[in-house]
């Protein structure tokens, strides 16, 4: 009797330890993908964070200046020492040929402090004192309390001045936040349209994907395979081949228009691209096999005969599709409308081509701010509140969803 | 089928788990890491211009075994300068071209220059996007005095166009900024000048713009606006000017096709879903003589802009480069390229040389030069000093008044 204890305890001891030892083998065969996601994802996210929090050019270029500024409250004049300061730094920025770098930096923040820099920089080798007079003898622009804010708040070493400027704000040299003339304000409806657009691409996906999943779940597995195939075939051309087609087939001369053209006349010509409309068809159109997919996957382990039970029961056709098949469905388009509202959050490539003017989403934005006026720092901090965006969505749709009711299949 | 999606559904969210994750993580530790990384990229040194002195202008140097990577903007205009200075370049000199395209601004050059990993020696640029990367200290200093004269004597800083020599860039050609129509659109009276464009009473049909930035679109209400010339850029330097020039733009807001690639405005006029449009000048050159299209182009109210050549700080062949660039900017070499494309040679002398089209001796290019005395009557060039300074802001409005 007391053997067998022994030997019992001595079998489940072993169990532990090889499942431990099991899951030390899994964790090693994911080590190279984590490591893959740190490198890759990790990292670069947090630099972009950290971009749009911080940029240290104009205090590591005007160090001084940034230092007496520092004293100041951004209320009435700056401080007599910012103006030496300024005088000493700006010489030294000419000498190592780094004033085009901070002049560049600054007229991010105000236009025209680029030029006011340089041109200041190219004299102030002639400076006396008092400084304050010789700076307003190169421009007057240097009399107004503003410029000295503008560079008060650049020169700090974390700034929230990207995201002010990404919340359509501009700030006061006492660091108030007052929002921009309304001709240019422009993020925050962006914002609000990448989210509207998101949203109908979803439900749009939801009302041509559902049906066509149901319709391929409940097909002998032959023509199952057929039609799946069908459905992945899109994902075999190129994003920019399938947009580019669809220009193709919606432009006022194209085949779609000719169609309408035939039938009701060349005065039915409809503007189907290079605007929203545009946008949302192809954005519908590539997106929406990830929402037929998970949907498919889980339709597909849906019993038959629950269906044929309820009406059996007396349910109509319809009350048990709408009572039990719909329901039990429900985690398939969950999933599937989770992974298209968030692709659709990111999508620039397919906007850009086709959205023209009005079908632009904040993601064109970043682009731009990225790789032609290389403001990193905005665009960091657009993404970083798209980022924040997306995982608040992501909680929120925790909470009303649940996360364990999606379902894959 | 249904394991394919799971992968796909679990990789994505994992990835903003992880991203949540980080969002944690960044109040700790991984902040200042990203940070020294930051300030390790921007204090490594880079290799200065001192003391490497610009290479004479002199051809015939043997640079053999040497090969240089040339950056332009591909298609017809690469082309152009393959055969009028690449190919003439490799022979005297012995050294190789490699060439290669990009879609223009300076990101891709300030990644090499700040990760001090430079593969580009010789980028062909716009003029305003060449000053920021000069202002930026991503480009060599080139010295004026070392590109060769004209044959004439004249020095090279008199021979080039204004603004033709900058601190980092040398121009090699002036292209255009017009507006081309569809002829067979408009059987009747045609139209001739830049108001017509924004008239779309008298000249109906959809119209061309650029929508990458203000720069042009401005320019151009304000020229069909009435400004005169030498006005544009007082003018837009107040918000009344600025203000005004949107008010003519939104005349036409809803009939506009936005363009972005310059590939773009022949293919809307080709197809009918434009009658009129912005456009590079040689971009329509090549459609009208190559395609035969019936296009024509309104020289009145042209906004020229310059393209330069500009050498990558840190290149390693910056002696190379030097030379390559003084070689392809001399007289006869501009000339050369214009028998290629219909954009204007960047030196006075070049003009008088250029001569036929390359295959077609019917066709003097010399009256489709943008700098050509009869087309260039009411043209002004493109302030880009100007732009350096209000871009920012602009492209702000812009983008707001394009998306509303």
């Amino acid at each position: 009797m007391g053997t067998a204890i022994a030997t019992q305890e001595s079998l489940a001891e072993q169990f532990k330890r090889s499942g431990k030892r099991a899951r030390r083998g899994t964790f090693l065969l994911v080590l190279p993908l984590l490591a893959f996601l740190t490198i890759t994802f990790l990292l670069p996210i947090g630099n972009m964070l950290n971009r749009s929090v911080g940029d240290s050019t104009v205090a590591d270029i005007l160090p001084r200046t940034a230092a007496a500024l520092r004293a100041w409250n951004g209320k009435g004049r700056p401080p007599f020492s910012a103006y030496s300061a300024l005088a000493d730094d700006l010489v030294r920025a000419e000498r190592e040929g780094k004033i085009g770098k901070v002049a560049t930096r600054m007229n991010f923040e105000r236009a025209g402090m680029r030029s006011l820099m340089i041109k200041t920089a190219r004299v102030a080798s002639t400076f006396e004192p008092p400084y304050a007079q010789a700076f307003n003898a190169v421009d007057l622009q240097w009399s107004d309390p503003e410029v000295w804010g503008t560079l008060r708040h650049a020169s700090a070493s974390t700034t929230m001045g990207y995201y002010v400027a990404a919340l359509d704000q501009t700030r006061k040299a006492d660091g108030t936040w007052v929002p921009k003339p309304e001709e240019d304000q422009v993020y925050i409806m962006l914002f609000e349209r990448t989210l509207w657009v998101a949203g109908v691409v979803t439900l749009l996906c939801f009302l041509l994907g559902y049906p066509l999943a149901y319709y391929i779940a409940r097909q002998d597995e032959r023509t199952r395979n057929l039609l799946l195939i069908l459905v992945l075939l899109p994902f075999w051309t190129s994003l920019l081949v399938r947009t580019t087609a669809w220009i193709a087939l919606l432009q006022t001369n194209g085949i779609v228009n000719d169609g309408i053209a035939f039938l009701g006349g060349e005065g039915a010509r409809l503007e189907l691209v290079h605007n929203m409309t545009g946008t949302l068809i192809a954005m519908t159109h590539i997106l929406l096999p990830f929402m037929i997919l998970p949907t498919y996957s889980v339709m597909l382990s849906v019993p038959p005969a629950l269906t044929r039970a309820a009406i059996s029961l007396g349910a109509t056709p319809w009350t048990a599709f709408w009572r039990i098949y719909f329901p039990m469905t429900l985690p398939g388009a969950a999933a599937g409308g989770l992974l298209v509202f968030i692709l659709a959050l990111g999508y620039y490539i397919t906007p850009a081509l086709v959205g023209g003017r009005t079908g632009q989403l904040i993601s064109n934005m970043i682009q731009f701010h990225m790789q032609t006026s290389l403001n990193w720092g905005l665009a960091a901090a657009l993404g970083g509140i798209l980022l924040a965006g997306v995982l608040v969505l992501y909680i929120i749709y925790a909470r009303v969803i649940g996360l364990n009711r999606l379902r894959l299949g | 089928m249904g394991r394919t999606t799971g992968i796909i559904i679990a990789a994505a969210a994992a990835i903003v788990i992880l991203a949540g994750v980080l969002l944690f993580m960044l109040k700790g530790g991984s902040e200042s890491e990203v940070n020294e990384l930051d300030k390790e990229l921007s204090d490594m040194p880079l290799p200065s211009a001192d003391g490497t002195a610009a290479a004479p202008a002199a051809t015939g140097t043997a640079l053999a075994g040497k090969s240089l990577v040339v950056v332009s903007w591909g298609g017809a205009y690469t082309k152009s300068q393959i055969e009028a200075y690449h190919k003439p370049f490799q022979t005297t000199t012995g050294a190789k071209i490699n060439s290669v395209d990009y879609n223009g601004g300076i990101a891709e050059v300030k990644a090499q220059v700040e990760s001090n990993n430079v593969t580009w020696d010789v980028v062909d640029m716009e003029l305003a996007d060449a000053q920021r990367a000069c202002d930026e200290g991503l480009l060599e200093k080139i010295d004026a005095g070392t590109l060769p004269a004209a044959p004439d004597g004249t020095p090279a800083v008199q021979d080039f166009i204004p603004n033709g020599i900058t601190p980092c860039a040398v121009t090699s050609i002036l292209f255009s900024h017009i507006v081309a129509y569809d002829s067979s659109k408009f059987p009747n009276a045609k139209p001739s000048k830049l108001a017509d464009f924004f008239d779309v009473k008298n000249f109906p049909g959809k119209r061309g713009l650029r929508k990458t930035s203000p720069k042009i679109n401005l320019e151009l209400a304000l020229r069909a606006d009435g400004v005169a010339g030498d006005q544009v850029y007082q003018t837009l330097s107040s918000k009344a000017g600025v203000d005004r020039a949107f008010k003519k733009l939104d005349t036409i807001k809803n009939d506009v096709i936005w363009w972005e690639p310059g590939s773009q405005p022949p293919q809307l006029l080709a197809d009918g879903q434009v009658t009129m449009t912005t456009a590079y000048n040689g971009r329509i050159f090549d459609a009208q003589i190559k395609e035969g299209k019936p296009f024509a182009i309104i020289w009145d109210g042209q906004l020229q802009e310059l393209d330069v050549f500009s050498i990558v700080k840190g290149t390693k062949n910056l002696d190379a480069a030097m030379q390559f660039v003084a070689f392809a900017t001399d007289t006869q070499r501009l000339a050369d390229q214009a028998a290629w494309i219909a954009y204007g040679p960047a030196r006075k002398s070049s003009l008088p040389l250029v001569g036929a089209y390359h295959d077609k001796p019917d066709i003097d290019m010399k009256a489709h030069m943008p700098n050509a005395p009869e087309n260039a009557a009411n043209a002004i060039q493109i302030d880009f000093l100007w732009w350096a300074d209000h871009q920012e802001e602009l492209n702000q409005r812009w983008a707001a008044w394009l998306a509303k």
